[in-house]
């Protein structure tokens, strides 16, 4: 296990297009450790991709459970993750360890379902809501090259308040 | 450079101020930093960092041709600190309600004694001249926790003014 370099913006790794992973070996279950390492290390930290580390490959990790008070599925491994549906849209605080310093507001979907393999290729389609479905979304942008400044709502002009259309 | 001054500009809005002021810094060797720039009840204000290696003066002196122009009034403030020092603000308060003097005061008093660093503050009077309202946004740290803020606010709605405490968790990843 090693905790790894995570890339800082604006290095051109972290916009680098990601293949599948395919080969579910030892090999790549001490990638996976390697970035849980470097995931746990950061206290705030609540997930991590492959692509924050140079690595272009299609995984993420996320766990929001050391946080208080949310609903979450523990430790999950994201591989090939794929997003299937999104429903409502809310506006959130993030940052990230690749954007130092900063943080910003960005529209997510409130609840998605998503289709992804664990570490040992097994699939799971599961659904996440909240701060846990915010934490999956950024990871996945990470792995489509996105950074959330790419999203990034005004600072000044937030939409926290959820506005009810008639 | 070493020298950061915090510069600060008010005039009557028109098209063109930041490019201007901006453009001045940058062909006099300035470097900037932080800024907040916004109108103001028909005025244009920019708060700015400003690194310069020369004295506020000098800093001034290059400012006064746009400044006499556009007729801004500039001032300069020697500062300490930098970059890179921003806190994360762990609260979100929302004010809002029929315009009266005293509003400010009294809310950010009761943060203020409950634990409140405020971060950012934003306000504006809306409404109508008859019926004006006042909306306040405020982002900050609550040292004392977020439900600290709450029951100390909460016997201001009796006074007619509507508070909303919002915690700010922010997802880092």
């Amino acid at each position: 296990m090693a905790i790894l370099q995570v890339l800082a913006y604006p290095d051109e790794r972290l916009k680098q297009a990601t293949a599948p992973v395919t080969e579910f070996d030892d090999a790549f279950r001490r990638v996976v450790c390697d970035l849980e390492e470097t995931m746990y290390a950061a206290s705030h930290c609540v997930g991590i991709a492959a692509t924050q580390c140079g690595l272009p490959v299609r995984v993420a990790l996320v766990d929001v459970s050391r946080r208080p008070n949310i609903k979450s599925h523990g430790r999950l491994v994201l591989v090939n993750p794929e997003i299937l549906t999104w429903d409502g849209f809310g506006v959130g605080r993030e940052g990230c360890f690749s954007v130092p310093d900063y943080t910003g507001n960005i529209m997510r979907a409130e609840r998605i379902a998503v289709h992804y393999q664990d570490e040992y290729g097994t699939a799971h389609e599961t659904a996440f809501e909240g701060f846990e479905a915010r934490a999956v979304q950024h990871e996945i942008d990470h792995l489509n090259g996105l950074l959330f400044l790419d999203r990034l709502v005004s600072h000044r002009n937030d939409l926290y308040r959820r506005k009810v259309y008639k | 450079m070493s020298n950061w001054y915090m510069l600060t500009v008010v005039g009557q809005d028109r098209p063109g101020i930041v490019a201007r002021v901006t453009s001045a810094l940058y062909q006099g060797g300035c470097n900037l930093g932080e800024a907040s720039m916004l109108r103001l009840g028909g005025n244009f204000t920019i708060m700015l960092m400003v690194q310069y290696d020369s004295t506020g003066d000098a800093l001034l002196a290059m400012l006064k041709p746009v400044g006499d122009e556009l007729g801004l009034h500039c001032h300069i403030d020697e500062i300490e600190g930098g970059l890179h020092k921003h806190i994360a603000p762990d609260v979100r308060v929302t004010v809002f309600g029929a315009d009266r003097a005293g509003i400010v005061a009294r809310v950010t008093t009761v943060l203020a004694d409950a634990g409140m660093n405020i971060l950012d503050l934003e306000s504006d009077v809306v409404g109508s001249e008859d019926k004006p309202i006042y909306v306040m946004h405020m982002e900050g740290c609550a040292a004392k926790g977020v439900a600290a803020l709450e029951s100390a606010l909460a016997p201001m709605a009796k006074e007619g003014v509507e508070v909303r405490v919002s915690p700010i968790d922010t997802m880092m990843g």
